[in-house]
């Protein structure tokens, strides 16, 4: 049927959906998780890529044995320092292993290493913050005094410490970056909770007698979700940096395994000659960071109420 | 008088700040007989919705009551541990806020709140309290039951919120709700038929209720006995024909005074002189004595005794009564 145009509720139409948009904004609170996500989707382009890569990337690292015919160990001594061409597509290393492969299964452990201890560090600092925020008193003393401390530690330090007592190897890795980043999300958390905490609901559902287990985690928690989502996407960069920074100064991840911390760490010695071995993985490392930042401001644009209005 | 649902005896509740101590309620004695509704009136911050809160135990730091009996049924909450206390919630005793826009949560679906009261107190499955939530959602007039189950709060409108809080107030059938100025939010027409929906709820199931409101035309329409409140303490109470009829506290005169009438010329609306005192800083004698026309120097230096005047009605002044020469 033949869309019949009519100035008049067109321009009627405009004006009511300008309106229930004024409306949904002065509300701040009718437009759904999926609304959001949409509005994302047309208006941050950045983000929108950042998610494809962040996504390519992590197909890459969980299909790299499918990706590559070489194995990350393996040895071509008569191809050592190769420059990039058609056999080593990024060049191969001082012992000859193939540089891409290498990048793949550093992408396992530099991506592992961002999420994991990243889920970890917030499950401690989402449940510690939530009763240090609800109970108040004494225990939000000492667990804000505890966060206090480990804030004023630098955290490389820190990890440092915790990687030397705990020995090499990845789950020492996951552990010490868990216990370096619990305490800024614990913050976040607890004065969320502090302001959730005063709201009538949370007061009607105390006057219906519910436990204060199930308020802090059917009422507070849900409220505190979508801080938690951006504060995800800006943890994980910074524990693939840290990780990153452990296996450079040597006492991350160790050889032959590969991550590309470590692969920046073993190319800086062939710099001048063999510039791809560091630059290849620092790209990588500089590409995924970038992608879960952009992500990350993306998501806080649509989803923090208190940024809607600007 | 009938059987006594809820007795207040000589509460205190008190905030202990840092400036100094704060009596939002002192020495307040009521009573809630069983079927009735009861009000309590009386401008913002004179301590009606901290009665309220004491009788639920929701005082926040630094408030807490100091001395007094609460006793609901011959049993005193305030002796009950943290454990029995929030058992008495929403299963004896529940309450209904004054904005049912933030009273829910705006990320649950609002079936799901309502359940949540039936489940903390009751052992049923899940699809039984489905069951009871929808049947209790008819009968405080939510239509299409099933459908709003599965709501947000936003969903709904501000009368179907409050209609929802009601239902989530009712769902386990409690001895006395406390509504703490149920209708202040809402428009006139909706308020109208929620105060109606708590009257029928009322005297359809037995149901005690305490209506707390600074709308005399609401009290006058909707309770059996009235107290009225100033500055912490009850100032005047009686059934609700003998306080409309036969004022006796300057202050409630005040306040009856202060109604506007549409039939009247009048070129001022009447008000109370003066502002409600500074809890911390109260007069020597009487609360009232700064903003009361009728203020002699005893009232200024000695604290008025509540005054019986029989038949339920008494009041704290020391003005004689119409008839009565004086009283000491």
């Amino acid at each position: 049927m033949p869309k019949k145009s009519n100035p008049l509720q067109d321009d009627f139409r405009t004006e009511m959906a300008a309106e229930r948009e004024a409306l949904a904004a002065q509300l701040g609170e009718s437009d759904t998780f999926g609304d959001k996500m949409r509005r994302l989707a047309s208006d941050n382009k950045l983000a929108v890529f950042s998610g494809i890569l962040i996504v390519i990337f992590i197909l890459m690292a969980v299909f790299a044995p499918l990706l590559t015919p070489y194995d990350f160990d393996e040895m071509d001594l008569m191809a050592r320092l190769a420059p990039p061409s058609a056999k080593h597509l990024l060049g191969t290393d001082e012992l000859g292993r193939d540089v891409l492969t290498r990048l793949l299964y550093g992408a396992r452990v530099s991506l592992a290493v961002g999420v994991i201890p990243t889920v970890f560090s917030m499950l401690i600092g989402v449940v510690l913050g939530m009763v240090s925020g609800y109970v108040g008193g004494m225990t939000d003393a000492v667990i804000m005094r505890l966060a206090d401390v480990v804030l004023s530690f630098p955290s490389l330090l820190l990890a440092m410490v915790i990687m030397y007592t705990l020995g090499d190897g990845i789950t020492s890795i996951f552990i010490a970056l868990a216990i370096t980043n619990w305490a800024s999300v614990a913050r976040v958390v607890r004065s969320e909770t502090l302001s959730l905490r005063e709201t009538e609901y949370v007061e009607a559902a105390r006057s219906m007698g519910v436990k204060d287990m199930v308020i802090i985690f059917r009422h507070i928690l849900p409220n505190c979700i979508p801080s938690l989502i951006v504060l995800f996407t800006l943890n994980v960069p910074s524990a693939i940096l840290s990780e990153s920074s452990l296996s450079f100064l040597g006492i991350g991840v160790q050889l032959p395994k590969s991550s590309w911390g470590l692969m920046v760490n073993m190319g800086r010695t062939y710099l001048y000659n063999a510039p791809w071995l560091s630059l290849v993985p620092s790209a990588a490392i500089m590409l995924v960071v970038l992608a879960f930042n952009f992500l990350g401001d993306g998501l806080r644009d649509v989803l923090d109420p208190h940024l809607k209005n600007s | 008088m009938e059987e006594k649902l809820l007795e207040i005896n000589h509460l205190k509740s008190y905030f202990f700040t840092r400036k100094g101590v704060s009596p939002a309620v002192d020495d307040v004695s009521l009573a809630v007989p069983k079927g009735k509704i009861v009000g309590i009136v009386g401008e913002s911050g004179c301590g009606k919705s901290m009665t309220a809160k004491s009788i639920m135990d929701l005082l926040k730091y630094p408030g807490r009551i100091v001395e007094g009996e609460i006793l609901l049924d011959g049993k005193d909450l305030t002796k009950l541990s943290a454990r029995e206390r929030r058992r008495v919630r929403g299963e004896d005793v529940s309450m209904i806020f004054q904005e049912p826009m933030t009273s829910l949560n705006p990320v649950v679906k609002v079936g799901k709140q309502v359940r949540e009261a039936i489940l903390t107190h009751q052992k049923v499955d899940r699809a039984e309290a489905k069951r009871r939530v929808l049947e209790v959602f008819r009968q405080v007039g939510i239509s299409e039951p099933e459908k709003r189950y599965e709501c947000y709060p936003h969903e709904l409108s501000g009368g179907l919120r409050q209609r929802v809080m009601i239902a989530m107030a009712m769902v386990c059938r409690p001895k006395l709700m406390i509504a703490d100025e149920p209708t202040t939010a809402l428009d006139v027409t909706i308020e109208a038929q929620i105060l109606k929906l708590i009257k029928t709820l009322c005297e359809t199931t037995g149901m005690s209720c305490l209506l707390i409101s600074h709308n005399l035309g609401v009290i006058a329409q909707m309770c059996d006995y009235v107290y009225v409140m100033y500055a912490g303490k009850i100032v005047e109470q009686g059934d609700v024909f003998t306080l409309f009829d036969h004022p006796r506290h300057p202050y409630t005169q005040g306040l009856l005074a202060s109604i506007i009438h549409l039939d009247e010329q009048r070129e001022r609306l009447s008000t109370i002189p003066g502002m409600v005192p500074n809890l911390m800083h109260l007069p020597e004698g009487c609360a009232f004595c700064n903003r009361c026309g009728q203020a002699m120097d005893c009232c200024r230096t000695k604290k008025p005794e509540l005054y019986d005047l029989g038949g339920g009605h008494a009041f704290r002044c020391f003005l004689p009564g119409e008839s009565e020469a004086s009283h000491a």
